[in-house]
């Protein structure tokens, strides 16, 4: 009989969010926006007075980010959660980790939790590598004597240690992410919490990164591990817990629960759209309308291995933008990021204006095509950036929003059946030729 | 690898039974805390920590000058007009600059705030830290002005520290409410400048507290910085000030009951502050 470490009973959460009732749109008069914003201001200065949550907007709506969610963790486990931006993961988190309570419900947990939701919390940039080090150390809950005894780890495995009195806002992002999962590896949890802190860094660094869990899985600890990369969750994990909505729809073996989330993608339709740009994901100057994939003849999401297809994105941009550049990255089932590409200039096959051109507010469409008879087979997911061309900051940065799956229709299978493997599939000009050619003795066709 | 015995219980409301041995246990943290605000306050300045001598040792000239020398309002006793405006300046600029560093701290922290565990109360209190720093550094201008004026403290100089509480405490309470409001309304990051601004003419920083008509002088001090003040110059001064014993009782209530409130207001609000803030 297992120890059971966490369990999670009837968990609720709600959240209360404003948006700007429709009426907006409609009537633009003076007098109705000065009564709108008369009716607003009385309305906060009552939920000051009560003591209630200031919400911006004209209609309040409660959301619940958790749904009555059950589950429980036993000692030792490695649980994988999986889900959709918005699906409720990080809010999950969070609870756990007593940053925010719950709604309703209620959870015990056996031993000392360690909770990694960002690599690098309460790094002050004025201070120098050794004092961030302490800082970050006390700020995960070590004690000044643990941080002590491992500092010298600590610093060989950040390989920072010519720059250790330097300030680590001199420091490049890379160094300046190696020493913040440095300090976090070195935590010694009972029970480790860790939140996509994989998102950051270098390949090598993220290989780094989950060997460090691996160990962590392997010495027994109990370990919640929240990710959008299906390889790092496929290989970490034996279990794995699917939330969509806040509610959990898949709680079993990682690798069901894996391609389940993958296929859901798909039965989506290949097509997101938000009306409402209150709702959209982006920032207050760009937000997502909607985002599809298309095939000449097939319904949205499903492709055609020998055709083309085209990957559209509508954005509302609600103030005037000096330069917008979209990008998008395309990952496949193993979560391989198979091509990056965007529209500027020097990226794209085809000149658009708009790369470089200021942007007026309105509402805007940007494609892309890819051709046909040239990636394999199966599932792809899509991640849409849209920024001024930098790469730290984003307008809109969702991670595999949609899903979209190649069919093979039969290209290149006349000789062969089986499961084509690698990521691409085209036709490669291939020949052969004759080097020297000796006619085959009688000899050698009898021993043969 | 045997799981620890203490269960810990998540819960909607549920009050913490262990908060203030849980506060004792972060200690390190508040620490560390208040080293970081320290350390980073004068980085990158020229005059570094000379800052928190020259500001208010500018502001005691100025008064001296307005006060004692165009109004012609007395002192307490014998003692220099300028050392009297300076032993209330002390306790007022360590109260000013409390207040509005604990009042900003949550804020500040937002990043902590939102993805690591620990009990809030830290934050502010830690804020305050800083300004007691910059009040300690400053004291030695009081110490180089009495030397200049030959001015040798009685005996209520040894309880000057029992005002230095007073002062942090009733910096604290206030600080306490405000910045847990300022969660939630940033209205208060506008009001706080603007109520330390006022304070500095309502307390009797740049006068002394016997310039008020007596029949006002308990009123007035409802204004707990008026008990703080006034007992800076008792221990200073000695026996060229006097205490008025029912306004500074009545002061000691007052910081007393912010206090009380302060940390009440904060505990309630203090597990939606990630949600929040």
């Amino acid at each position: 009989m297992p120890d059971t470490v966490i369990s999670v009973e009837n968990l609720y959460k709600s959240y209360l969010v404003g948006h700007q009732s429709a009426e907006r749109e409609r009537y633009s008069s003076l007098r109705d926006v000065v009564a709108r914003n008369v009716r607003n201001l009385t309305r906060k200065t009552a939920d000051l007075i009560y003591g209630r949550q200031i919400v911006q907007g004209d209609e309040v709506e409660e959301f619940w980010a958790l749904n009555n969610v059950n589950f429980q963790v036993n000692q030792g486990d490695v649980v994988g959660i999986i889900g959709r931006n918005g699906a409720g993961k990080s809010t999950l988190l969070k609870i756990l980790s007593r940053i925010t309570e719950p709604t309703k419900g209620r959870i015990s947990i056996r031993g000392r939790v360690s909770s990694l939701l960002e690599v690098g919390t309460g790094f002050h940039p004025e201070l120098t590598g050794r004092e961030n080090i302490y800082l970050n150390g006390a700020i995960l809950g070590m004690t000044r004597s643990e941080i002590r005894k491992k500092f010298d780890e600590i610093v060989a495995f950040a390989e920072v240690d010519k720059f250790l009195d330097t300030p680590v806002k001199r420091y490049s992002s890379g160094m300046y992410v190696r020493l913040a999962f440095a300090v976090a590896a070195h935590l010694e949890p009972e029970i480790l919490v860790v939140d996509e802190v994989l998102a950051v860094g270098d390949v090598q660094f993220q290989k780094k990164c989950i060997g460090k869990i691996d160990d962590v899985a392997k010495q027994g600890r109990t370990v919640l591990f929240v990710s959008h990369n299906m390889v790092a969750v496929r290989s970490l994990c034996s279990r794995a817990i699917l939330l969509q909505d806040g509610i959990i729809i898949n709680d079993a073996e990682v690798n069901e629960v894996a391609d389940r989330y993958l296929r859901d993608g798909i039965e989506a339709g290949g097509l997101i759209e938000w009306n409402d740009p209150a709702k959209a994901p982006g920032d207050h100057s760009v937000k997502l309308k909607s985002i599809g994939i298309f095939c000449g003849g097939m319904e949205p999401g499903k492709v055609d291995i020998q055709k083309d297809f085209k990957i559209n994105v509508e954005y509302w941009v609600l103030q005037e933008n000096n330069r917008i550049i979209v990008s998008f990255h395309l990952h496949n089932s193993r979560g391989e990021l198979v091509v990056t590409s965007g529209n500027m200039s020097s990226v794209s096959a085809t000149y658009d204006p708009w790369a470089e051109r200021p942007y007026p507010a309105g509402l805007y469409r940007t494609s892309c095509i890819y051709p046909g008879r040239l990636f394999n087979d199966g599932i792809y997911a899509v991640t849409v950036f849209i920024n001024d061309g930098s790469v730290d900051r984003h307008h809109v940065l969702e991670r595999e929003i949609v899903k979209f799956e190649i069919v093979d229709t039969g290209f290149m299978r006349e000789e062969y059946q089986g499961p084509w493997l690698g990521s691409l599939r085209m036709k490669l000009p291939w020949s052969t030729e004759a080097v020297t050619v000796r006619p085959q003795s009688s000899r050698e066709l009898a021993s043969s | 690898m045997p799981a620890s015995e203490n269960v810990l219980v998540i819960e909607p409301g549920r009050a913490e039974r262990h908060y203030w041995r849980d506060t004792w246990a972060y200690r390190e943290l508040f620490a560390i805390l208040a080293w970081r605000d320290i350390a980073v306050r004068y980085k990158q300045t020229i005059m570094g920590c000379l800052w928190a001598l020259i500001r208010p040792f500018l502001t005691m000239v100025v008064f001296t000058v307005v006060f004692g020398k165009i109004a012609k309002l007395p002192s307490d006793g014998a003692s220099p007009y300028a050392l009297m405006v300076f032993a209330g300046m002390l306790p007022w600029t360590f109260f000013s600059m409390a207040l509005a560093e604990a009042s900003n701290s949550l804020i500040g922290n937002a990043n902590l705030i939102s993805k690591v565990y620990f009990p809030r109360l830290i934050v502010p209190t830690a804020a305050v830290m800083v300004a007691f720093v910059d009040f300690l550094i400053s004291f030695a201008i009081l110490v180089a002005m009495m030397a200049w004026y030959r001015f040798v403290p009685e005996w209520h100089i040894l309880l000057l520290p029992g005002f230095v509480l007073m002062a942090f405490l009733a910096s604290l309470g206030p600080g306490l409410w405000i910045t847990a409001l300022n969660v939630k309304y940033r209205d208060f990051r506008y009001i706080i400048p603007f109520v330390v601004q006022l304070g500095l003419y309502v307390s009797p920083v740049g006068f002394s507290s016997s310039v008020i008509p007596a029949e006002w002088r308990l009123l007035y001090s409802l204004n707990p910085m008026v008990g703080v003040i006034d007992g800076f110059r008792w221990c200073i001064l000695g026996g060229e000030s006097a205490l008025y014993w029912p306004g500074f009782w009545l002061s000691i209530v007052v910081i007393l009951f912010f206090l009380w409130f302060g940390v009440r207001q904060f505990r309630r609000t203090e597990k939606s502050f990630a949600d929040l803030i």
